[in-house]
């Protein structure tokens, strides 16, 4: 009997050598006279472990990991093909408890399947949803999205089927769904597993978008960093145009939907989502001033659905088994399941999909088992460059979006940085300023100076130089970067400023507290 | 910036008709759907600061100084880029707000140089007055990173771009998107290194810049500045005045320093530019104090002659008692005059007024002969008025638009602009042009549909083609042509055009354009919603110019493309006052008005109100005075404000005729070719020296204000008065107003106009009346102007013109115009504008140019059965193979000497457009112009004599 062994094909894996170690096993093997079949899947997203190789065997999937190259001869002595006992096995797959513990919703497939084998998706209830759709008025389909209390996953949390229904009810005759894969927050990392571990749920979601919104063209707006996705993606079009899942004749549905990816130029602006249509239209990417909002005047003047990855790849599920299945994980009014992207210095970094509710606590040591250097976690940043540093004190926060914004924090896309006590919490405020400066369009003035010269600002305090007057200035330039900031960008780069001082002043220079009210 | 701070509401107005109510600051308001917040704030009297929005371009929210809160909102939008709502209460000061707009403000200083004292936009910097509403006191910020050291860009002849002073607003590149559509400026860089970047990163000079001005005009600080402001300071005053370049006929506003004026800034409020300008208009007015202009009347006895300066009484009385000598020994019909269409409407009403009651003859003609004349006779006989039938404003509603023989973006800027404009909105665009003019391809997000690309002369056949696609397709608006138009007419034209011989398979091998092409051309503008065609000189300087125009009529009035916004056909004027020259009766055969000088009615109307004897005999065209001077019959000539000797064709017999002549007078600002033939010479005023009125390619009647002292006394109307007075013939106004009301009371088209309804409605478009006391935008909306209110089709059977190409002379060579100079360049070539274009040259298609061993920049012969001039060439693509091409604008370039004799059937326009010609590679100039740089140096001499003892 061949026996299958899986080897993840993203790029965090491949950056460990799972290419490398790939090869060696079908090498090996062939040398062994051992016929294997090799799936390239998408990662568990169990980065320590990373290559996590496994094999099928009557128990079901056996891991083995980190795999390098080295280990596999001796792998292959120990049996593993078979699931035998080695110093790298891991046991069940299933059975690890970073995965047992998770609810894997959107992620259902990932790690698991071959990512650009549409026999395998289908295998894996991949396109239930978008028949399900299929046989639904556009305003049904949008009402599942609404039941399920899906918000928006980059990070505005905004609820999707509003968005829809906007989009559904301002009439056009060309109308866009635009997937935003400009993932660029530092630390995370969970668009990309799913456009290189399963394309193909975005294209679903995306076509369902289409259908629910009256579409026909959807683009992924992918950042240039990602050529792995790109490669997926386009391997998973290809496919789905081949089989009838995209063009003009939908499944013989009569409808139609086309899906293109576009590659953008490395600008982090370019995320933002009116920058991010300029540059599809082949602008500057440049923030454009909201009302009009995309939903009514998007793409080239037209109604769009703009979207992250992750919303859109939650539909396929919402669609395939309800709005209310979805709306039942989750507390409050954060529905459903939010997939967390540990990173930094964290003994298990990796994605965690969990239902909201969760505490930040629980996550940093229940998953990610304390910091990787075992030193106390001082600060966590959560929602990416521009989310707030909580320190310890704010740990017990749970994981939903109301409870964050009550604490002046944000849960963004979910991406969850560490820092020991090591970290000097100064100089990531100066890296927050810094990095406003570095990817700031120029169009808004707060940003395009005030980025600049908190920078400069910050080195004055770092260093010591006038801490009663550089202060305050500080806190007035957050106030007009918060108050008069045209995006996101130099309206929440103060969250990690403030946070940062207001948490750590210490780190500032101040002993005195008095100075920092 | 100007001074006399024009209103800035901060935002351009909603077109909508819908009206919202809201609250401001307590204050209700209620304002058009879609307005922005600042905009109804500004409707109210309340200024929120703001930097980056002016009214003049769409809002972009970038300044975040005219942040605002909303009662019931989150944060704090911005007001340029929210629109109102219903029942909203909008708070624009308080505490909050304040103390934002003072962060960012402050934040703009911390990167600004703190030279007001020495700034040249002190006073005028929007900047510097934000700074002031925001309360900024302090700049704490200790900055590392500044632009103070950024080098500043000097190129431009006409401004400076300092971008040490720049504030990043994006106004300039907005400007140059939104109001010129040249996309020269953009950003580059990004954060904090964002800056304006002419081209990618190059001088100005070096850039696809035009220099219309706009971005100057948008400017808020000094960054943009002109240099004349940086030599001289801000100006003091202004004054509305109006344009004297083209036809387009913007409105200015003279920013003066007591006499001086320190720049021409266009009028916001303007009807036919709505504050843009172009690089003539806004910059190249330096002509008007050139050390060429002549102050003092002079007179020779012969043009062998050093020229005499002479007080304005001896000028005067000379030049009388010439022409009386000449009528005595020839007869009263041996002088006359030509009218100037850069001339006001006043000036040019009383030399024909002269002329006719003066000299007692009809010998009056004007150098609408040589450009529009075609138009005044088409249009006249198929829809009853001689003028195009739409506003400017009437583009913005054209869905389909079709340029034939005009080249906007050049010859009409300001004009071309809002059609760009239109056609980046999505309206398509049809050229019909035998050369690649700016608009086929070369503008940014503009490419025609179509571009007919025919062969120069067979513009009739094109035309034809066109219109039997229409009527044998059924594209025909039957309605509209039955309802309006004279229906046998219109019968038996669809007879006619519908012969096979007009199909574009059949006129192919004639026009050069294949018929798939005309056919889709044909339905696109049959089809449109709204279909306008626009032409040019392209169209009338044929031999078959009227037919053209007649066919152009009969075209729009099958389509049903009349008598409403969006269509219509459009002359677009080549000199400022073409259209008012026209009207104020600079014809030989008509009175102001278009009236038949036979017609015994309006003879005596004429008689009773000028109190003299009239001939009913029309008088001599231009072409025909020449003739005549060969024959020694017409000997005396005044000349006002007109150059024939270089704008007329075939300018040797032009040249021989004035030799001929016994006393040529001439009333103009320099010394120009036709003065250099001259006995008497009047110097005349600019308009910047007088006061009257320009009409407009549009019929708008617009102001001419004097800003200052005409240089020699007298503005051109009071030069006649006097010349009238001493001919014997009584002239009395006071004040050009006076001209006016005359011209009102004689005109029914102008029976409703005044300079006290000019003063209160800014312009006014004639006809002007009882029935349209404010004006008459677009014309024929009920029914067409002829006397049956019904339009008329007629026949246009295309004839071949006499010109063609033979083995001797086998190419076709066609003219125009470019941007930065103008006609003659008697004006634009005594500015900088000269940097642009400081040479005529002949463009010739690289196979013609590699059949005779041509290379770019080689000296060139062009030889045709009239005469031969040396020009350089430049090989280019946008003209096709057998045809060559060049501008006119200076006199050495002879490109008239190689134009012919030949034109219009119906109105003797020159045939400019189509001269059969021989291109050789030569080393040395034409023998023509050995002797034209003799003779013009020997005449400057003469004026240097007659100067230096003067």
């Amino acid at each position: 009997m061949i026996k299958t062994i899986y080897v993840p094909c993203d790029a965090s894996a491949v950056s460990l050598g799972a290419d490398n170690v790939a090869k060696t096993i079908q090498t090996e093997a062939d040398k062994r006279g051992i016929e294997i079949q090799m799936v390239r899947n998408g990662s568990r997203g169990l980065f320590w472990l990373e290559p996590l190789v496994e094999v099928v065997t009557g128990q079901g999937r056996i891991a083995y990991g980190p795999v390098q190259a080295s280990d596999v001869p001796s792998l292959f002595d120990a049996d593993f093909i078979n699931g035998g006992a080695h110093a790298l096995s891991l046991g069940l797959t299933e059975e690890l408890a970073y995965l047992k513990k998770q609810q894997r919703l959107t992620f259902a497939r990932i790690g698991i399947t071959d990512p650009v084998s549409l026999e395998d998706y289908l295998a894996h209830d991949g396109y239930r949803g978008l028949n399900n759709a299929l046989a639904m008025p556009p305003a049904e389909i949008v009402k599942n999205v609404t039941d399920s209390g899906l918000r928006g996953r980059g990070g505005a949390a905004f609820p999707t089927g509003i968005k829809w229904n906007t989009v559904l009810n301002t009439p056009s005759e060309q109308k866009y769904i635009i997937c935003n894969a400009d993932e660029g927050d530092s630390g995370t990392f969970s668009d990309r597993m799913v456009m290189e571990g399963d394309p193909f749920v975005l294209i679903e979601g995306m076509t369902i978008a289409g259908l629910a919104v009256g579409a026909t063209q959807g683009y992924i707006y992918l950042r240039v960093e990602y050529p792995h996705s790109h490669k997926a993606l386009n391997t998973a079009i290809g496919k789905a145009y081949a089989a009838g899942y995209l063009g003009d004749n939908i499944l013989n549905s009569g409808k139609a939907f086309h899906l293109e990816v576009r590659l953008g130029a490395g600008a982090y602006i370019c995320g933002e989502e009116t920058s991010l249509m300029e540059s599809l239209e082949g602008k500057r990417g440049l923030v454009r001033f909201k009302p009009p909002l995309p939903a009514i005047k998007g793409l080239f003047g037209q109604p769009t659905v703009v979207n992250n990855v992750i919303s859109l790849a939650s539909v396929p599920i919402i669609l395939d088994k309800g709005g209310n299945y979805y709306r039942d994980f989750g507390m409050g009014r954060s529905r459903g399941t939010l997939p967390l992207q540990l990173a930094g210095n964290i003994k298990h970094g990796g994605l965690v999909e969990l239902a909201f509710g969760l505490t930040l606590r629980e996550l940093l040591y229940g998953f990610g088992g304390g910091s990787a250097t075992g030193r106390p976690i001082k600060a966590v940043q959560v929602g990416g460059p521009l989310g707030a540093y909580l320190p310890e004190s704010q740990f017990d926060t749970p994981l939903d979006y109301e409870a964050f914004a009550a604490n002046w924090t944000v849960l963004g896309h979910g991406g969850v940085v560490v820092f020991d006590d090591t970290a000097d919490m100064a100089e990531m405020a100066r890296y927050s300023m810094e990095f406003c400066a570095l990817e700031s369009c120029g169009k808004c003035t707060p940003c395009r100076i005030g980025s600049t010269r908190g920078m400069e600002l910050m080195d004055d305090i770092i260093n010591g130089r006038d801490l009663a007057k550089n202060v305050p200035l500080l806190r007035s330039l957050c106030d007009t970067l918060l108050n008069g900031s045209l995006c996101a960008l130099g309206g929440m780069t103060p969250y990690p400023v403030l946070s940062a001082l207001n948490h750590f002043p210490e780190d500032f220079g101040i002993h005195d507290h008095a100075n920092v009210a | 910036m100007s001074i006399n701070k024009e209103k800035d509401f901060g935002t351009p107005a909603s077109p909508a008709t819908a009206t919202v109510n809201l609250e401001i600051d307590g204050f209700k308001v209620t304002v058009p759907a879609g307005t922005s917040i600042m905009r109804a704030a500004s409707s109210i009297g309340i200024d929120i600061p703001k930097l980056c929005a002016t009214d003049s371009i769409e809002p972009f929210g970038s300044c975040r100084l005219c942040l605002v809160q909303i009662e019931g909102g989150r944060g704090m939008p911005a007001s340029c880029t929210t629109p109102v709502a219903e029942g909203q209460k909008v708070i624009t000061q308080n505490p909050r707000l304040a103390e934002v707009r003072r962060g960012v403000m402050e934040l703009y200083i911390s990167d600004h140089p703190l030279d007001c004292l020495t700034c040249s936009a002190n006073g005028d910097c929007e900047l510097q007055d934000m700074a002031g509403a925001v309360g900024l006191r302090e700049v704490r910020y200790n900055p590392v990173e500044t632009h103070l050291n950024a080098l500043k860009d000097t190129s431009n002849p006409y401004f400076t771009f300092d971008p040490s002073k720049c504030i990043v607003c994006s106004r300039c590149v907005r400007a140059c998107e939104e109001t010129q559509g040249t996309f020269a400026l953009t950003i580059d860089g990004r954060g904090f290194d964002s800056k304006v970047s002419p081209g990618q990163n190059q001088p100005f000079m070096e850039s696809e810049c035009v220099s219309c001005g706009a971005c100057v005009q948008a400017c808020p600080t000094a960054t943009l500045m002109e240099k004349a402001v940086i030599d001289n300071g801000q100006p003091e005053h202004a004054i509305i005045t109006t344009c004297a370049y083209c036809g387009v006929g913007c409105s200015f506003r003279a920013e003066m320093k007591g006499e001086q004026v320190i720049r021409m800034v266009p009028n916001k409020d303007g009807k036919a530019n709505h504050g843009h300008s172009c690089v003539k208009g806004r910059f190249a007015f330096g002509y008007a104090t050139h050390k060429d202009r002549i102050t003092k009347p002079m007179v020779r006895a012969s043009i062998k002659d050093a020229w005499r300066e002479v007080s304005w009484e001896e000028a005067i009385a000379y030049a009388a008692s010439e022409l009386k000598r000449i009528q005595a020994k020839y007869g009263k019909d041996s002088i006359g005059g030509i009218t100037s269409s850069r001339c006001t409407n006043e000036e040019t009403y009383l030399v024909q007024k002269l002329i006719r009651a003066g000299f007692g003859n009809n010998n009056v003609d004007t150098c609408a002969r040589v450009c529009h004349s075609p138009t005044g006779y088409g249009l006249k006989q198929t829809f009853g008025e001689s003028s195009g039938t739409q506003d400017f404003d009437s583009v913005m509603k054209a869905d389909v638009i079709m340029v034939i023989g005009a080249n906007p973006t050049d010859g009409h800027p300001v004009f071309g602009s809002a059609m760009k404009k239109r056609l980046r909105q999505g309206a398509k665009l049809i050229v019909i042009d035998p050369r690649e003019i700016d608009l086929v391809r070369n503008s940014p997000h503009v490419q025609a549909s179509h571009h007919l690309k025919l062969r120069p002369s067979t513009n009739v056949a094109l035309i034809n083609a066109l219109a039997h696609v229409v009527v044998t397709e059924n594209l025909t608006k039957d309605d509209f042509a039955i309802s309006r138009c004279d229906v046998a007419s219109y019968n038996k034209w669809k007879t006619f055009i519908s012969d096979p011989r007009h199909a574009p398979e059949a006129t192919a091998s004639i026009t050069g354009v294949p018929a798939a092409e005309v056919r889709a051309a044909a339905r696109l503008y049959a089809q449109a919603n709204n279909g306008a065609i626009y032409y040019g000189l392209g169209v009338t300087e044929h031999s078959q110019g009227s037919t053209m125009v007649i066919g152009i009529a009969n075209l729009a009035m099958a389509t049903g493309n009349l008598g409403r916004e969006g269509v219509g056909v459009n002359p677009l004027r080549g000199q400022n006052n073409v259209q008012g020259s026209c009207d104020m009766g600079s014809f030989p055969h008509e009175y102001p008005g278009y009236r038949h000088v036979a017609n015994p009615e309006t003879n005596q109307l004429f008689e009773k109100a000028w109190n003299a004897e009239l001939s009913l005999e029309p008088g001599l065209r231009i072409p025909n005075m020449f003739d005549s001077a060969m024959d020694k019959t017409f000997l005396g000539l005044y000349v006002e404000g007109e150059d024939i000797a270089q704008s007329d064709p075939d300018i040797q017999h032009v040249h021989a005729a004035l030799r001929s002549m016994e006393c040529v007078i001439v009333q103009d600002l320099f010394l120009n070719e036709t003065a250099k033939f001259a006995h008497v010479f009047f110097p005349g005023a600019s308009f910047l020296e007088k006061t009257g009125t320009f009409t407009n390619a549009e019929r708008r009647i617009s102001p001419v204000r004097r800003v200052m002292t005409p240089l020699a006394g007298y503005e051109d109307w009071e030069i006649t008065q006097l010349l009238s007075n001493a001919m014997g013939y009584p002239m009395n106004y006071s004040h050009p107003s006076e001209i006016m009301a005359e011209i009102a009371s004689l005109t029914p088209t102008f029976a409703g106009v005044s300079y006290a309804k000019i003063d209160e409605l800014g312009s006014i478009q004639w006809p002007c009346n009882d029935d349209a006391p404010a004006g008459t935008p677009i014309m024929h909306v009920e029914e067409f102007m002829r006397d049956n209110g019904k339009g008329l089709f007629m026949l246009t059977d295309y004839v071949a013109t006499q010109e063609r190409i033979t083995p001797m002379f086998p190419l076709i060579l066609t003219t125009g115009r470019i941007l930065s100079q103008y006609n003659v360049g008697a004006q634009t070539r005594r500015t900088e504008n000269n940097q642009w274009h400081s040479e005529d040259r002949l463009e010739i298609h690289p196979h013609d140019a590699q059949d005779r061993g041509i290379n770019d920049g080689d000296w060139v012969g062009i030889k045709s059965r009239a005469g031969e001039t040396v020009l350089r060439a430049l090989i280019s693509g946008r003209v096709q193979p057998g045809v060559v091409y060049t501008t006119f604008h200076f006199p050495e370039s002879g490109a008239n000497v190689i134009t012919t004799d030949n034109s219009d059937w119906a109105t003797n326009c020159p045939e400019y457009k189509v001269t059969a010609v021989q291109v050789t590679k030569v080393t040395h100039t034409s023998k023509w112009q050995e002797s034209y740089q003799d003779f013009s140096e020997t005449q400057l001499d003469l004026l240097a004599q007659g100067m230096s003892h003067g």
